[in-house]
């Protein structure tokens, strides 16, 4: 089985602020780390991997050359390959320039699954793995908790929901985009370092990309997306929990609170 | 001549910086008051590879340097000293003795477990009444046939109490003294080694250091390192690469305080202000950071001479003399700018003064330290 991982490097958003006056992050000093989602979704291919024998897991990455690292810490996890799709021309793309670009890219690989992150923790919009689903013509899932059964030409998986869950068979090659909790991801082990150093990236550039690409399709230029302003979401304040009242009491509890805020 | 480190080094020392904070940090203390060594954690830094580091790939190995190697043991002592001697003992006492002077199916059968994550080793040296002067051993081998008897105890051997392979070094022939003696290769369920309870000590309590007592243990002569009268010298030759690994963990002890120290002072107000706003705070603390780093840079040098298979014992000897002494002296004043609140177990800084005292004792104390360098320098 041939499972390829969508990766994104992100600067720690633990650690980073928004400008006030210009609406960017100010990335100074601020370490580089592999967005979370992506990296459970690294963990879920290389379990896949580990059932499967005879499988391998090709990590992609899109950005600046810096992006290594990750790409490095994913091989150090355990990952055979490591793609970087990188060029001057894919700069400032938007989520739909990006999802075109690594569907160019997935174009010249084989594989039965992708996995992406749900969402990227800098953007937070969840656009980039459906859109690439959509641009390589697979079947997809996101939100996906758990991946219960894997078989030659499909897998079956409980797509988390607000209200509940989904368990969807879905056939392969198809696109996930992993939760949290779908994997608690490993640590890179230090033989898995040194040999990751000892491998070669592979770099993808326009000229590779260009029979699926068209320079009006990526960059500035390809991307519909303007950003109005950023700003940093005020904190609101904790709730208020009520335990050990009975039926009557919590309707009553209810109402008060209702009242006291002129709601009803 | 370049100070920095290589991207793979950064990113193993990513590794062990993030395996110590979300592994290490939230046992450390738990560890220190029970006394004993968690072998969850064990398994934990075996599944990394931190227990085969420095060794070839070919004998299961993680086939990194012995700087990455220092870079472990730094990141895992800042957070716990204990981890950091665990980790040393075997991967810079035990495992040299048969990489270095053990046949090639002595390294398939002894070695391969312990480096690529199987077993855990110790070395036993020390005797009640051999310390410093390693040449009063009295632990005897006495050859039946094909094995060898060995009779005698020993004290303070780190890792004892769970290891699974134990190099012991004992009399072949008694009217030799040092010369006289040899390194073997036991096993934890031979019959005669008993291992006594953790002994109660100040500092790095955490770590397992036991008195071990060896009766008429029956080893087999391939186990054997080296040549009969060898033991001494693989004994000290171990030893004189050890020390960089305590160098390392110096380093991590006094770092790690230093950041603790760092966090307090600027949330600490006395006087209307955060104390962190004291030029006594400020001078302090740049005293600690000047002197770590020039510590830490002689832990990188010797531990580069030996990666690159220079003479490395004298560096070594100085990166430990000078580093243990600062992890001393930083401590002590990490505790004092935290205050009454420094003295209290509940702060890191307490457990790291407990556990920097011992750095300046083991593997050769820093007496033996200013007599190998003196030596070297043919005073």
């Amino acid at each position: 089985m041939k499972i390829v991982v969508c990766i994104k490097q992100v600067p720690d958003t633990v650690e980073v602020k928004i400008d006030p006056k210009t609406g960017t992050l100010i990335r100074d000093g601020v370490p580089s780390i592999i967005n979370p989602d992506d990296k459970t979704g690294i963990e879920a291919a290389l379990q896949l991997k580990e059932k499967m024998a005879g499988s391998t897991v090709t990590v992609v990455s899109m950005g600046p050359p810096q992006a290594d690292v990750a790409l490095r810490e994913a091989l150090a996890m355990g990952c055979d390959e490591a793609i970087l799709v990188s060029g001057r021309e894919f700069g400032g793309s938007d989520t739909y320039a990006t999802s075109g670009i690594l569907a160019a890219a997935l174009n010249t690989l084989e594989y039965d699954i992708i996995i992406t992150g749900r969402q990227a923790i800098d953007g937070d919009t969840a656009q980039v793995g459906p859109q690439i689903g959509e641009k390589i013509g697979v079947p997809q899932v996101s939100y996906v908790e758990e991946i219960r059964e894997v078989a030659e030409d499909h897998v079956v998986v409980k797509r988390q929901f607000e209200d509940g869950y989904h368990i969807i068979k879905i056939k392969t090659p198809c696109l996930l985009t992993a939760i949290a909790e779908l994997a608690q991801p490993r640590y890179m082990s230090v033989k898995g370092v040194v040999e990751a150093y000892e491998k070669e990236i592979k770099i993808l550039g326009f000229e590779d990309l260009k029979d699926n690409l068209e320079l009006d399709m990526i960059g500035l230029k390809g991307s519909p997306t303007n950003v109005y302003q950023s700003f940093t979401k005020e904190v609101k304040g904790a709730g208020t929990i009520l335990k050990d009242l009975s039926a009557e009491q919590a309707v009553k509890a209810i109402v008060d609170k209702l009242e006291e805020k002129f709601i009803i | 001549m370049d100070f920095k480190l290589t991207k793979a080094q950064l990113l193993q020392q990513e590794l062990f910086r993030n395996f110590a904070e979300t592994e290490i940090k939230p046992i450390a203390k738990d560890m220190d008051e029970a006394e004993e060594y968690s072998q969850e954690l064990v398994a934990k830094l075996q599944k990394i590879g931190a227990f085969g580091i420095p060794y070839s790939r070919e004998y299961g190995g993680q086939g990194a340097d012995v700087l990455t190697y220092t870079l472990a043991m730094e990141e895992m002592s800042k957070i716990d000293a204990s981890t950091g001697i665990t980790l040393s003992v075997h991967t810079s006492l035990c495992c040299p003795c048969i990489n270095e002077f053990g046949t090639e199916e002595q390294k398939q059968e002894f070695l391969r477990p312990l480096i690529d994550g199987r077993k855990v080793g110790c070395f036993g040296l020390t005797e009640p009444n051999a310390g410093t002067d390693a040449s009063g051993v009295q632990t005897t081998a006495d050859k039946e046939g094909d094995y060898y008897i060995i009779n005698g105890s020993k004290m303070f051997t780190t890792n004892s109490g769970f290891a699974d392979t134990f190099i012991v070094f004992a009399l072949t022939d008694k009217s030799k003294g040092s010369r006289g003696m040899s390194a073997f290769i036991l096993d934890r369920d031979m019959p005669g080694l008993s291992v006594s309870d953790n002994i109660e000590r100040m500092g790095i309590r955490a770590a397992s250091n036991c008195a071990v007592t060896y009766e008429n243990v029956k080893v087999p002569a391939n186990r054997l390192l080296g040549k009969e009268g060898q033991g001494y010298k693989i004994a000290m030759t171990a030893l004189g690469g050890g020390r960089i690994g305590i160098g390392a963990q110096s380093v991590g002890i006094a770092q790690g305080a230093i950041d603790e120290a760092l966090k307090y002072v600027k949330e600490r107000k006395q006087g209307g202000r955060t104390i962190n706003k004291y030029q006594n705070t400020q001078f302090k603390l740049a005293e600690c950071q000047t002197k770590v780093d020039a510590a830490r840079l002689m832990v990188w040098r010797a531990a580069t001479a030996k990666d690159n298979h220079e003479n490395y014992a004298p560096l070594a000897a100085m990166c430990k003399l000078f580093a243990s002494e600062v992890a001393n002296e930083v401590t002590r004043v990490c505790v004092q700018l935290l205050g009454g609140y420094g003295y209290c177990r509940e702060y890191p800084v307490e457990r790291a003064m407990r556990d920097a005292k011992i750095t300046e004792i083991y593997e050769g104390t820093s007496e033996a330290m200013k007599m190998i360098i003196s030596g070297s320098m043919k005073v």
